[in-house]
């Protein structure tokens, strides 16, 4: 962006500074640092930290000072139930993560004896909730409903209880090591699940290595490169995708997507506006209705649930063994289908 | 009763690694009154050490086991070196803050090398099931090692002459010295033995489950509980602590929500503390006759 002169504002050309911290993923850090990026380092627009709960408490600092900061990591929607002015969300919010696997999973096991497994965190809580209320009007059966810490290293007892409880799904998890070990577990202690649907880690492209344990494992997803949408600005997919891969040598997962869709969002809204005044821009951000290389992003303007995204869809993945390799299909919705589902579990 | 059943035997085998982890927490401070707060970075590092072997080196899962325990003997007396020698004798704080910060060196550079991405040791082994419920192959040899390891220190322990060394210095330091034992190479030895079988442990719950650089904490968590349960100072104490700690939580796990078994864990935690502080084996030892 530098390279080519700035954002353009007007007849002026804003040179981009990035000021970056590691939050360590630790709430005090997240507060004590959002506030030196403001009063320190004059940050005029913000992004905000990963994860729902880190979300909420720079939530509290963003907006007692005026700046506008998007999410691109934290899908719990209630941070918008809160009057919030200047935050947006520009990811599906929580509640919608497992809708896609519930859909697909309707189709081939309409009498689906699901066990909800979960972090106990803010995100992993309420994709649950929602999830939970989805299963029971597509006609499954909920079996058993069990939050664990997230420090857990070890689910060996928790997979006792699935087997007990008589579970043909699983639905659940929480980020990447816990999500990961669950995916390892329920495969060496041969859990019998047809359907496995974990949150967050099988989208990472290191989950291929967990090998025969990864296969058949589905994935509610923000973005994957094999997706299909028509951007109105901004990059196309096949470019964002050989940019990102020649820089970092691996293939972006959605999480480096909505990165660059934070950033790409702002620089539209501010060239939309003229204006780096925050209102200016935040009003620009609230018109927005418009398809990216990530797919379609409006916000909700409405002021019970200001900033919540309210146009952009996931996707379901599935790590399928094809030639001897594992590789990630797109198996819901139909526009994005690469591949027929596998199920069930090989 | 069969999911029961099956919980207790995981429990078990399980808590025996959290033992053997607990181990080398419990002789180091047995010996020389530190706790060593490098602990967690050490199993860690025999995660990845682990992870290298297998996947760089091709070198088979179980065979890196000695090339890990005398990585970790090596490793464990340098740090001995570096950073307790110093502080031995000194007031506790010293050595806490001598181990943390290691630790937080060691934690530092493993996340410039590797980052906080997942990783994981392909490890398959033939296991067997009960019904429904599989006890996998890697669970199963884990526990097996964690018996010949520990055995094979007492051996050392008891039966050897450095062994006994160890133990007289542990006794009493000044004594030891008095006749003629150099107890300065004495506790790097018991250092060492301490970070190696850290390293061990990681080791063979790489086998088990994926990791992180950041999965040490938990562990060492598991191992602090482990080692007080036991008795600190006490190795065989922290490997009947450990199984026993694997016991609770096969026990509880079907009848409450798995949240509830670390509150339950934490309640025993305090409950030995007041009431048996030498440890739960104390409860078994005869009385003598006065």
């Amino acid at each position: 962006m530098n390279a080519k002169g700035g954002i353009k504002v007007g007849n002026k050309h804003y040179k981009v500074r990035f000021v970056e911290y590691d939050d360590q993923s630790q709430g005090g850090r997240v507060q004590q640092l959002y506030t030196r990026l403001i009063l320190q380092d004059k940050s005029q627009f913000l992004f905000s930290p990963y994860s729902s709960g880190l979300v909420a408490t720079a939530a509290v600092i963003s907006e007692q000072y005026g700046k506008i900061m998007l999410i691109g990591g934290g899908a719990e929607g209630k941070t918008y139930e809160l009057g919030n002015k200047y935050l947006f969300q520009c990811i599906t919010p929580a509640d919608q993560y497992l809708s896609g696997a519930i859909a697909e999973l309707k189709e081939h096991n309409p009498h689906a004896k699901v066990a909800f497994v979960y972090s106990d965190d803010p995100f992993s809580k309420a994709v649950v909730a929602a999830a939970r209320e989805q299963a029971k009007q597509a006609g499954f059966t909920e079996v058993l409903d069990e939050s664990y810490p997230p420090s857990t290293t070890d689910f060996t007892a928790i997979i006792n209880k699935i087997i007990s409880s008589g579970a043909d799904t699983f639905l659940g998890g929480g980020h990447y090591s816990d999500g990961a070990t669950l995916a390892r577990q329920l495969h060496d202690q041969k859990a019998g699940m047809k359907w496995v649907s974990i949150l967050v880690a099988p989208d990472s492209e290191k989950f291929k290595t967990l090998g025969a344990a990864a296969n058949g494992i589905t994935v509610p997803s923000q973005w994957e490169p094999q997706v299909k949408y028509k951007p109105q600005f901004g990059p196309s997919i096949a470019e964002f995708t050989s940019e990102y891969t020649l820089k970092y040598k691996d293939l972006p997962d959605y999480h480096a997507a909505s990165g660059y869709q934070v950033g790409l969002l702002l620089q539209h809204a501010i060239e939309q506006a003229r204006s780096i005044e925050p209102d200016k821009v935040a009003a620009a951000l609230n018109k927005i209705d418009a398809t990216t290389f990530f797919g379609r992003t409006k916000f909700a303007t409405d002021p019970g649930h200001h900033g919540l995204q309210i146009a952009h869809q996931m996707v379901l993945a599935q790590w399928q063994m094809k030639g001897g390799k594992l590789v990630k299909e797109m198996v819901w919705p139909d526009a994005a289908r690469t591949a027929s589902v596998v199920y069930p579990l090989p | 009763m069969l999911g029961l059943l099956a919980s207790i035997l995981d429990g078990v085998l399980i808590g025996a690694v959290y033992g053997l982890a607990a181990m080398g927490i419990t002789l180091i401070w047995g010996v020389m009154d530190v706790v060593n707060l490098t602990h967690g970075a050490m199993i860690v590092a025999g995660m990845f050490a682990a992870y290298v072997l297998v996947g760089a080196a091709g070198v088979p899962v179980y065979a890196t086991l000695p090339i890990v325990l005398a990585g970790g003997f090596l490793v464990g007396v340098g740090l001995y070196w570096l950073s307790v020698h110093r502080v031995i004798g000194q007031p506790p704080l010293m050595s806490l803050l001598s181990t943390f910060a290691v630790n937080l060196v060691l934690v530092g550079l493993g996340t410039a090398v590797w980052g906080t991405d997942l990783f994981n040791v392909p490890a398959s082994l033939p296991g067997f099931s009960l019904g429904r419920y599989t006890f996998p192959g890697t669970h199963l040899m884990a526990a097996l090692l964690t018996g010949v390891i520990a055995l094979a220190l007492y051996f050392f322990l008891y039966r050897t002459r450095l062994g006994k060394a160890v133990r007289a210095v542990s006794n009493n330091r000044e004594a030891a010295e008095l006749v003629g034992i150099p107890t300065a190479r004495v506790l790097a030895l018991a250092f060492g033995l301490g970070v190696a079988l850290a390293s061990v442990a990681g080791m063979l719950i790489a086998t088990m489950f994926p990791f992180t650089v950041l999965s040490g904490d938990a562990y060492q968590l598991k191992s602090f509980v482990v080692t007080v349960l036991g008795g600190l100072g006490n190795p065989t104490g922290a490997l009947v602590a450990g199984i026993a700690l694997g016991l609770v939580e096969g026990l509880t796990t079907p009848f409450v929500p798995v949240s509830w078994t670390l509150v339950i864990e934490f309640i025993l935690f305090v409950v030995v503390l007041i009431t048996v502080p030498g440890g739960l084996l104390t409860l078994f030892r005869r009385r003598r006759p006065a």
